[in-house]
C-alpha cells in the first residue's frame, strides 16, 4: 500500500489513529476530576507534540541516518519562523504561503550551512554547527533586530501592509492565521458524559502535515538514497571506493532536514504568529537531540514517541507544585510524606529541566537504542526465548 | 593485445623510506596479473596509488589511456576500477544484500542520485544481480544477515561480491584468499577463473598463497624493497634467480 | 588609532582570553589523555564559581543578637549580626576573611574540584570511552543540564555577586605605569589578579607534566595511549587523575572570575561553547594550542567590540570568534598547534 511493505504501512496507519485520536485520549480523565490535571488534550499542547514531531523526524533523517551529529538544527526552526512571521505580516493571514516560504527558506539557509559544515566529519562537524547556531542566534538577537525584532522577536501587527487581504489594515483587532478564513484557533468542543473533547483547527492542520511529511521519512527510509545514508553511517571511507561521493548525499539530507525543521517552524508562527531569537539557540538544539534519541535514532516512528513524550512530561512536570505532592503523599505518614515531598520537589515545577536532563543521561546510558530500540529488542528476546 | 592499465615510474616515499621506486607495469586487457613479493614490498602501497587512496611523488598510472593519478577514490571506481580489500572494509551495520546492492546501484546510477522516494525493493534487477553474485560465492543463504556478525571467510567472500557485482573492467584483489578455508579458497580460485574467461575481466591479484597465484596469473610481476625485480609469465618465474634471492635471501 | 586605544583592547581581552585559555586547557587534557568530548566542562567552571558564593555564604553565617541600647524605627530593639568568624577569631580577622572570600574559595575549590572530577571519570566517563563521540557529547550534555540545574535549585536563577577582596576594587592607571599621560589606561586590579593566576596555573600544569614522573606518563598516553598501556603501566588510574585536575582547572577559573561577572546557574553554558571553539582553533590535543587559541580569541573578541569596529561591521563582536572558528576549520582542520594527522578528516 502506498508503496510501502506491510510493516510500514501498518505503522504509517498506527501513527494516523494516533494523530487522529489524540483529542479524545489525551483527555482521558472527566472534566473537574483529580487526576484532570494529567490531560493533554489541549490544542496548544498538541499542536507542539505535532510540531516537534516534524522538527524530530527531520532531524533523524540526518542523525539516525547518517550519523551527523547536528548541534544547530534549532537555526533552521528560527529562520522557518521568522520567514513565517514575515509571509503573514506581508503577504497574508492565510497560513499556506507562510508554511511553504518557510520551508524554503530554512532550505537554502540550511543548503548554506551544510555546505561549509559539512566539509568536516565527526565531532568537527558537530562542533561547526554549533558555531554557525550561536552566530545565528547572537545575530538575530542584536544586528537583525529590523528583520527579528531583536529580544522582544517579531508578530504580526495592525498596521501590517498584507498586500493580498490587507484591505482592512490598521482597523479592528490583529487577525489570526487562518487557512482560507478558518481560524487556526477555532475549536469544536464535544462533551460526552464527563468528558471535554476538543477539536482543533490548527492541530487537524499539523496532523496533515505530519502524516505526509512522516510517509515522506519512511519512504526515504526504504529508499536506495536511505541505504547509501545508512552506509555512511557504518563505513564513510569506503563509499568512495564504491564509486559513491557521500558528500552530496550527506548536504541532501542535511537540507532536508533543515527543510524539516523550517516547516517545524512555519507551523509554529501558524498557531501563534510569533518568532524569538531564543527558538535559535543551542540548547534548543539539545533538546530534538533529546526528543530522536529518546524515541529511537534511526528507527521511523522514534522521533514522532520522543517529541510527544518529552512535550508531555515538560507539561505536567511544570504544572506539579508542592501543593500537589502534599496531596499525593497525604496517605502516608507525616514525617514520610514530608520527606517524599522534599525529594520529589527539585525535579518538579521549575525543576522540569532537572528531569529532562536525567532522562537524556539514563536513555544515552542504558538504552541507547532508545524507547522503540528497547523495545524490540524486549520483544526479540522474549520471541527468541518462545522458540526455543 | 590491448594494455589495460600503464604503471610508468611511480615513486611513493614515507619518510625515509622510499616504498616505490620507479615502479612500471604493463597489465594485458582481460588478463590476471599477479603481483607478488615479500612482505612490506610495496604492494599494497601501490594499489593504493591506483584507487586514490594515496597520491605517488611522481609517475603516471594509466589507465585505457586516462591518467588515474589525482583523481579521487569513486571517479576512479566510476572509470570502471574496483578494489577488493585486504582487510574487509564492509558496512557492518547493514544485511549481506544491502552491502552488495550498494555497489551495484553506485555502477548504475554514478556518484549521486536522489532516488530518495523509490522504495528500495522495487530495483529488482540491482537486486537480482547482488543475488546472482552472491549465489556464484556460495553465499544465497546468509542474504538478511548483518554483516558484522559473519565469520572472517565470510566477509572476505563479501568483500569479492561488492567488487564483482560492479562488472569492473579493472579488478584488484588485495589478498582475496587470506583467512579462507581451503575449499573457500578453491572455490574463490574457480570464481574468478570464471568471472575472467567468461566476462573478460582484467585483474590484479597481490597474494602470498603460490598455489592461488600460479591456479590463476597470465602474468606475474615480483616487487622487492619497492622496485619492480621480475615480470614474466609464471612458468619463468619460478626459476628466476633474482625471485629467489629476493624470498630466500632478502626476506626482511 | 592611537596606541594606547589598541593596549587597552588587549588588555581587556586578556581577562576573558584567561577564562577561555584555562577552560580550553582542561577541556584539551581530557580530550587529549581520554578521548573524551566533554560537554560538562563549562558546568564545572560554574561550580568552581558557586563555590565562590558558597564560600561567600559560610563565611557570612552569623549570630543574632539584640541591641538593647538601640532601636528601628518601630521602637524595637536592633538586631546585630554577628558573623562567626568574627567571635572566632576576632573582628578584624574575621572581616578581613569575609572580605577575601574569593581567594579563599580557592581552599575548597581544589578538594571540591577533584572530587566532583574523579566521580564523575569513574562513574559515568570511564563507561564512555568506548563509545562514539556523539554518545560521548550527548551524556555529557545530560549531565551538564543536571550539574546546572541543581545549582539553580539550591542557588536560584538569579545572578549572585562574590566581589573581590576591597583592596582590589577599582582601576589603576596601567597607561602611566608604561609612559601613557595619566588617565589614558585605566584597568581594573582584579582583572590583572585574574590574569596573573591564569598564567600561574596553567604554568603549574605545564610544569606539572613536563617536570613530574607522572606526568612524563599522561604525556606519553596522550601521544599513544596503547603502547604506553603496553609498558605495564596502570594508565586508567593516572587518567582518573587527569580528569580530576582538569576538573580543578576549571573549577579555579571559575572561582575567581566571579568578581568580573557575577554568576548564574547558566555561567558554564556561555562558556563551553567558545571554550570549544578555543579547543579546535587552537588544535585538538594542543595544550599550548589551547592556551593560545584562548588568549588570542579573548583579545580578537576585545578588538572586535570596538565602537569603531561595530560601526564600520554591525554586530561584529557578537560573531567574531565564531567566524574565526568556521575560517580555521576549513582553512586547517588541525588548528594553530595541532599536530599534522590528529582529527583530520
Amino acid at each position: 500500500m502506498l508503496g510501502l511493505n506491510r510493516n510500514d504501512f501498518l505503522m504509517l496507519l498506527f501513527v494516523f489513529v494516533l494523530v487522529a485520536a489524540a483529542p479524545i485520549f489525551l483527555n482521558p480523565f472527566p472534566e473537574g476530576s483529580t487526576f484532570a490535571q494529567f490531560n493533554a488534550g489541549y490544542p496548544d499542547l498538541m499542536q507542539r507534540f505535532l510540531i516537534f514531531g516534524i522538527f524530530a523526524i527531520g532531524f533523524n533523517i540526518l542523525f539516525g541516518l547518517t550519523g551527523y551529529l547536528s548541534f544547530g538544527h534549532a537555526a533552521f526552526l528560527g529562520a522557518g519562523s521568522y520567514a513565517g512571521v514575515w509571509m503573514l505580516k506581508l503577504l497574508t493571514i492565510n497560513v499556506i504561503p507562510a508554511i511553504v516560504v518557510s520551508t524554503i527558506v530554512a532550505g537554502v539557509f540550511s543548503l548554506m550551512i551544510g555546505y561549509i559544515s559539512l566539509r568536516r566529519s565527526g565531532i568537527y562537524f558537530s562542533i561547526l554547527t554549533l558555531a554557525f547556531a550561536q552566530m545565528s542566534f547572537a545575530l538575530a538577537a542584536s544586528v537583525l533586530t529590523p528583520i527579528t525584532g531583536g529580544e522582544t522577536g517579531l508578530q504580526t501587527t495592525l498596521s501590517d501592509p498584507r498586500i493580498l487581504d490587507g484591505a482592512a489594515a490598521g482597523t479592528g483587532n490583529i487577525p489570526a492565521p487562518s487557512l482560507f478564513g478558518l481560524e487556526m484557533g477555532h475549536s469544536w468542543k464535544v462533551a460526552v458524559g464527563d468528558w471535554l473533547w476538543t477539536f482543533n483547527v490548527g492541530y487537524y492542520l499539523c496532523a496533515f502535515v505530519l502524516m505526509i511529511v512522516f510517509y515522506i521519512s519512511i519512504r526515504i527510509f526504504r529508499s536506495p538514497f536511505g541505504m547509501m545514508l545508512k552506509a555512511i553511517k557504518s563505513n564513510n571511507e569506503r563509499l568512495s571506493y564504491t564509486g559513491i561521493s557521500p558528500r552530496p548525499y550527506t548536504l541532501a539530507a542535511f537540507v532536508i532536514s533543515g527543510m524539516y525543521a523550517g516547516l517545524a517552524g512555519g507551523l509554529m508562527v501558524s498557531m501563534d504568529p510569533l518568532a524569538g531569537a531564543e527558538r535559535m539557540q543551542w540548547t534548543a538544539s539539545g533538546e530534538v537531540v533529546l526528543m530522536t534519541i529518546l524515541g529511537g535514532v534511526g528507527t521511523v516512528v522514534g522521533p514522532v514517541l520522543g517529541a510527544g513524550i518529552i512535550k508531555y512530561f515538560e507539561n505536567i512536570f511544570s504544572k506539579i507544585n508542592d501543593g500537589l505532592l502534599e496531596q499525593w503523599f497525604a496517605f502516608m505518614p507525616d514525617g514520610l510524606a514530608d520527606f517524599m515531598v522534599t525529594i520529589v520537589h527539585p525535579f518538579v515545577g521549575k525543576g522540569w529541566h532537572l528531569s529532562l536532563g536525567l532522562m537524556f543521561m539514563l536513555v544515552v546510558i542504558f538504552l541507547p537504542g532508545g524507547l522503540v530500540g528497547g523495545v524490540t529488542g524486549l520483544f526479540r528476546r522474549l520471541f527468541r526465548r518462545r522458540s526455543h | 593485445m590491448t594494455v589495460a592499465l600503464e604503471v610508468k615510474g611511480v615513486n611513493k616515499r614515507f619518510g625515509g623510506l622510499q616504498a616505490l621506486n620507479d615502479v612500471n607495469l604493463l597489465v594485458d586487457e582481460g588478463r590476471i596479473h599477479a603481483i607478488i613479493g615479500p612482505n612490506g614490498a610495496g604492494k599494497s602501497t601501490l594499489l593504493n596509488c591506483f584507487v586514490g587512496k594515496l597520491k605517488p611523488d611522481s609517475g603516471t598510472v594509466l589507465f585505457n589511456g586516462q591518467n588515474l593519478i589525482g583523481r579521487l577514490p569513486h571517479q576512479i571506481n566510476q572509470a570502471g576500477v574496483s578494489r577488493v580489500f585486504q582487510t574487509p572494509e564492509i558496512f557492518s551495520d547493514l544485511t549481506v544484500l544491502e552491502n552488495v546492492m550498494i555497489p551495484a546501484l553506485a555502477h548504475r546510477d554514478g556518484i549521486f542520485e536522489l532516488n530518495a522516494l523509490r522504495p528500495l525493493r522495487r530495483e529488482t534487477d540491482i537486486r537480482t544481480k547482488a543475488v546472482d553474485v552472491l549465489e556464484d560465492l556460495g553465499m544465497e543463504d546468509k542474504l538478511d544477515m548483518t554483516a558484522a556478525s559473519m565469520s572472517r571467510g565470510d566477509k572476505r567472500r563479501l568483500e569479492m561480491a561488492m567488487g564483482l557485482v560492479q562488472e569492473p573492467k579493472l579488478l584488484l584483489l588485495d589478498e582475496p584468499t587470506a583467512g579462507m578455508s581451503r575449499a573457500d579458497t578453491n572455490n574463490t580460485i574457480d570464481v574468478l577463473k570464471h568471472i575472467g574467461d567468461s566476462r573478460g575481466i582484467t585483474m590484479i591479484i597481490i597474494e602470498h598463497d603460490m598455489h592461488v597465484v600460479f591456479s590463476l596469473a597470465d602474468k606475474i610481476s615480483v616487487l622487492a624493497q619497492g622496485t619492480v625485480i621480475a615480470e614474466d609469465i609464471p612458468q619463468n618465474i619460478k626459476g628466476n634467480p633474482k625471485v629467489q634471492e629476493a624470498y630466500l635471501g632478502g626476506a626482511h | 588609532m592611537e596606541l594606547s586605544a589598541l593596549l587597552l583592547q588587549v588588555l581587556n581581552g586578556l581577562d576573558k582570553g584567561s577564562a577561555y585559555a584555562l577552560i580550553a586547557l582542561g577541556l584539551t587534557l581530557i580530550f587529549g589523555t581520554l578521548g573524551v568530548v566533554n560537554f560538562a566542562h563549562g558546568a564545572l567552571f560554574m561550580i568552581g564559581a558557586f563555590c565562590s558564593v558558597t564560600v561567600q555564604r559560610l563565611l557570612s553565617l552569623s549570630t543574632v543578637t539584640l541591641d538593647e541600647t538601640k532601636t528601628d524605627f518601630l521602637g524595637r530593639p536592633l538586631e546585630v549580626k554577628t558573623p562567626y568568624v568574627e567571635s572566632w577569631f576576632g573582628e578584624s580577622v574575621g572581616q578581613a576573611m569575609i572580605d577575601w572570600s574569593v581567594p579563599l574559595a580557592i581552599l575548597l575549590a581544589i578538594p571540591v574540584m577533584l572530587l566532583i572530577g574523579f566521580v564523575m571519570e569513574r562513574g559515568l566517563i570511564k563507561h564512555f570511552y568506548k563509545r562514539p563521540h556523539s554518545d560521548q557529547i550527548l551524556v555529557t550534555f545530560g549531565l551538564a543540564i543536571v550539574l546546572q540545574e541543581i545549582i539553580k535549585a539550591y542557588f536560584g536563577a538569579n545572578q549572585i555577586p562574590a566581589p573581590a577582596p576591597s583592596m582590589f576594587i577599582g582601576s589603576f592607571d596601567f597607561g602611566q605605569l608604561v609612559g601613557f599621560d595619566p588617565g589614558v589606561l585605566m584597568y581594573p586590579y582584579w582583572r590583572i589578579v585574574y590574569f596573573l593566576f591564569a598564567m600561574l596555573v596553567i604554568a603549574a600544569v605545564f610544569a606539572f607534566l613536563q617536570f613530574t614522573t607522572f606526568g612524563m606518563v599522561v604525556r606519553a598516553g596522550m601521544a599513544d595511549r596503547e603502547t604506553v598501556g603496553l609498558l605495564g603501566i596502570n594508565i586508567d588510574k593516572r587518567f582518573t587523575i587527569m580528569f580530576g585536575i582538569a576538573a580543578a582547572v576549571a573549577g579555579l577559573a571559575g572561582v575567581m572570575y566571579t568578581p568580573i561577572n557575577s554568576p548564574s546557574y547558566t555561567f558554564g553554558m556561555d562558556f563551553l561553547v567558545i571554550s570549544f571553539v578555543v579547543v579546535v582553533v587552537g588544535g585538538m590535543g594542543s595544550l599550548g594550542g589551547a592556551v593560545l587559541a584562548g588568549f588570542v580569541l579573548g583579545i580578537l573578541e576585545s578588538f572586535a567590540s570596538m565602537r569603531e569596529v561595530i560601526e564600520f561591521i554591525p554586530g561584529i563582536n557578537q560573531v567574531v570568534i565564531y567566524l574565526a572558528a568556521v575560517l580555521i576549520l576549513l582553512a586547517r582542520p588541525r588548528g594553530l598547534l595541532g599536530r599534522k594527522g590528529v582529527m583530520e578528516s
